[in-house]
């Protein structure tokens, strides 16, 4: 087949696209440059094009780079911006895979004739039930992001190829210093790729929205604490709230609001809730209702529920922690992706 | 498949008479031109000789004829010579101009839809404050030539006190560099694309004209450009512009027929609008815009179908950037995106042509049909 690797510079596309070459696939490598300004987090600055093209010729295989720039900033930077405006907690790189990796560049790759478009995600594209197909964990449970491709439908899932998927991130790195690439070594790429470590989130958006001063108050409506910027709270979070040090208990966000600039806290239980209402939802294939297990972070624990369609929500089988909204809300039939959407607003 | 090149802006094949020229300093000529014995002194006469050759060429004095590593060093050089006075140069000029002007704050001076730039705006940032005036001669996307006498004229009046820079990168190739940029006190020239070597080029500096030195060292070339210079590289030049000059009649005929062929049958596909003014630029320049079409996708498909083109300029990271000549020219932004440039040089051929003019419109259907690429 001819493949498209999207190559980031890191070690997991570096051995994605070794392993498509040695299957014999016909494999082009493509770096996407998609953040023009500062970046050091190690994922599509110009360093890493540099590091993926060097990869590319160590493994002779031709290498490009495809400027989609414009898309990026129009559909994860002032998303990103705005959600944050709204008092949400987005999470950038499932919309990077949703409109750039997997829509964008899959268009790319059709008009320019190519089978397949392959990325070192660690997840497996599986046969699930009626003839479709379904992400599905990689084998390396600590490493999984099965949870960032929660997006993809049955067009992209028939051409998209995940190589490294059944391999664990250990093997991945042995691999890579067996064929001796230059990326075998390289740290992972941390927090998004348009924030440096300098800037931090608090610098990023501090340029591009006039943040808003808050007050923290208890459930009682009583005042406990102050935050610079309430648009960089989260629900869930116990730090930088300026509540006296010392408590008995430890406080966490419960709910924060924006437009009034007020930070609720409560103790563990009061983040507790039986529901999450799901806004944007999309399914690998067929909607589907009932018991499902969900994923409501990156890392975090799948936990089992009930899926009502009427309310598009997940009711939880026991009470779970409140979920920040913005994030997305992945459902699973034991270790398939079934579908997904995004913990609404309210 | 050979690939058919048609991206002599971006660089040319090496002439056989410069390769051939090259080949001594590479080998048993090594000597440092700073040496005082004979191995020194044998590289220095040849380094002189050439420089004989391309001041002739230039048309000016070969102690006004600085050796640098090319047409970006030449510019960064004429700029620096601004010292601490203001700065004024034209939208459309090569990055290697640009980026040290924006540095120092100059003054943009607008182009018009045809490339031209703009003699209202020039004369309006021009004042006796101005220490530099920097518009190139012929524009590496677009073709296109400036008027530079019209252009001096106005300096002359307006900034009395300013030198008139011109990158002459671009015209080297096609026009007689050493009547056109007769009246500019700084003229930038670069080896490579006129089927010389890359790494090494020119930098006229006029007699009496301000300068303050890029690199600073042993002093060569005359105290402004500190450096050994490379001997075959020069020497390499040198033939490639007594090359070009002495072909230059012959070569501008042949590859104007080829070029009027091509951009014909270019223009002749829907929705393809060809670029500036055709009777305004160098024999060797295509330039169309297709509606529909994204540029980095054509550019890719013409490579499968054997023809090696440009989309614009390139930069470090490999990919094609928004062009600030065509958003200069006021090119809408949706026929900017499905820009391509084909440039020709001294070895086009007819079969060149006919591949381009077989590729392109193919590449372009199975773009417009794929919602652009």
């Amino acid at each position: 087949m001819r493949v498209l690797c999207a190559m980031s510079g890191g070690v997991d596309s570096s051995v994605a696209a070794a392993l498509l070459r040695d299957a014999g696939h016909d494999v082009v490598g493509v770096t996407m440059k998609l953040w023009g300004g500062a970046s050091d987090t190690g994922c599509c600055s110009v360093s890493d094009v540099d590091d993926a093209r060097r990869v590319a010729q160590q493994l002779d295989i031709d290498h490009h780079v495809f400027a989609f720039g414009d898309e990026f900033t129009e559909h994860v930077v002032e998303p990103y911006i705005a959600a944050h405006a709204a008092g949400r907690t987005p999470n950038p790189c499932v919309e990077c895979n949703r409109h750039l990796k997997f829509d964008r560049l899959f268009r790319r790759a059709d008009a320019l004739g190519f089978d397949a478009v392959a990325t070192g995600h660690h997840a497996r594209v599986v046969h699930g039930p009626h003839s479709t197909w379904r992400i599905a964990r990689g084998a390396d449970a600590a490493k999984d992001q099965s949870y960032v491709l929660y997006m993809l439908g049955q067009e992209q899932l028939v051409r998209t190829l995940l190589p490294v998927g059944d391999r664990t991130k250990a093997d991945v790195r042995t691999l890579a210093a067996r064929l001796g690439l230059r990326t075998a070594a390289k740290p992972e790429s941390q927090d998004v790729c348009f924030i440096t470590s300098s800037a931090g989130r608090s610098g990023f958006l501090g340029r591009c929205l006039p943040l808003t001063p808050g007050v923290v108050v208890d459930a009682s409506g009583s005042l406990v604490g102050a935050v610079d910027a309430v648009e960089l709270v989260t629900i869930g979070q116990r730090r930088g709230l300026g509540l006296p040090g010392g408590s008995r208990t430890p406080r966490f966000v419960t709910d924060v609001d924006v437009p009034a600039g007020v930070v609720t806290v409560g103790v563990a239980d009061d983040l507790l809730v039986d529901r999450v209402v799901v806004s944007e939802l999309c399914w690998a294939d067929e909607p589907v209702a009932g018991s499902v297990l969900v994923q409501c972070s990156a890392h975090g624990r799948p936990v089992g529920g009930h899926f009502d369609p009427s309310s598009s929500s997940v009711v939880w089988h026991e009470p779970q922690r409140r979920a920040a909204p913005g994030q997305a809300v992945v459902l699973y039939d034991g270790d398939q992706v079934i579908g997904g959407g995004l913990a609404a607003l309210r | 498949m050979q690939h058919v090149y048609l991206d002599h802006a971006a660089t040319t094949p090496m002439r056989a008479e410069a390769v051939e020229a090259m080949l001594p300093f590479l080998t048993v000529r090594f000597g440092n031109p700073s040496g005082a014995h004979a191995a020194g002194r044998d590289a220095r006469r040849a380094l002189e000789e050439a420089r004989d050759v391309i001041a002739d060429a230039l048309g000016c004095r070969p102690e006004e004829v600085v050796f640098t590593s090319g047409g970006t060093e030449s510019d960064n050089t004429a700029l620096g010579s601004a010292g601490e006075g203001s700065i004024v140069t034209s939208a459309i000029e090569h990055h290697a101009v640009l980026e040290p002007a924006m540095a120092s704050g100059a003054a943009i001076a607008s182009v018009g839809r045809d490339g031209l730039i703009d003699l209202d705006s020039l004369a309006d940032a021009l004042d006796d404050q101005v220490r530099l005036v920097s518009v190139m001669l012929v524009n590496n996307e677009v073709g296109v030539i400036q008027p530079l006498g019209d252009i001096a004229k106005l300096v002359r009046d307006l900034a009395p006190r300013a030198a008139l820079h011109t990158d002459g990168v671009q015209a080297l190739p096609w026009l007689d560099v050493a009547a056109l940029a007769a009246d500019a006190e700084l003229v930038s020239v670069s080896a490579h694309k006129v089927g010389g070597p890359k790494g090494v080029g020119v930098l006229v500096v006029r007699t009496g004209t301000p300068f303050t030195p890029l690199l600073r060292g042993g002093g060569q070339e005359r105290e402004r450009r500190a450096g050994t210079q490379p001997v075959g590289l020069v020497a390499g030049f040198a033939a490639a512009v007594t090359a070009t000059v002495a072909e230059r009649e012959a070569t501008n005929a042949r590859v104007s027929a080829l070029r009027d062929r091509l951009a014909d049958g270019l223009v002749d596909i829907d929705g393809c609008v060809e670029t500036g003014d055709r009777t305004r630029k160098v024999p060797g320049n295509v330039h169309v815009c297709f509606e529909g079409v994204d540029a980095e996708a054509l550019v890719f498909l013409l490579e499968q179908g054997g023809v090696l083109a440009s989309a614009g300029a390139s930069c470090a990271s490999g990919a094609l950037e928004t062009s600030h000549v065509l958003t200069a020219m006021g090119v809408l932004d949706s026929l900017a995106r499905g820009s391509l440039r084909l440039s020709l040089g001294h070895s086009s051929t007819t079969a060149d042509v006919d591949r381009a003019l077989d590729v392109v419109p193919a590449a372009v259907d199975r773009l417009r049909a794929r919602g652009g690429g």
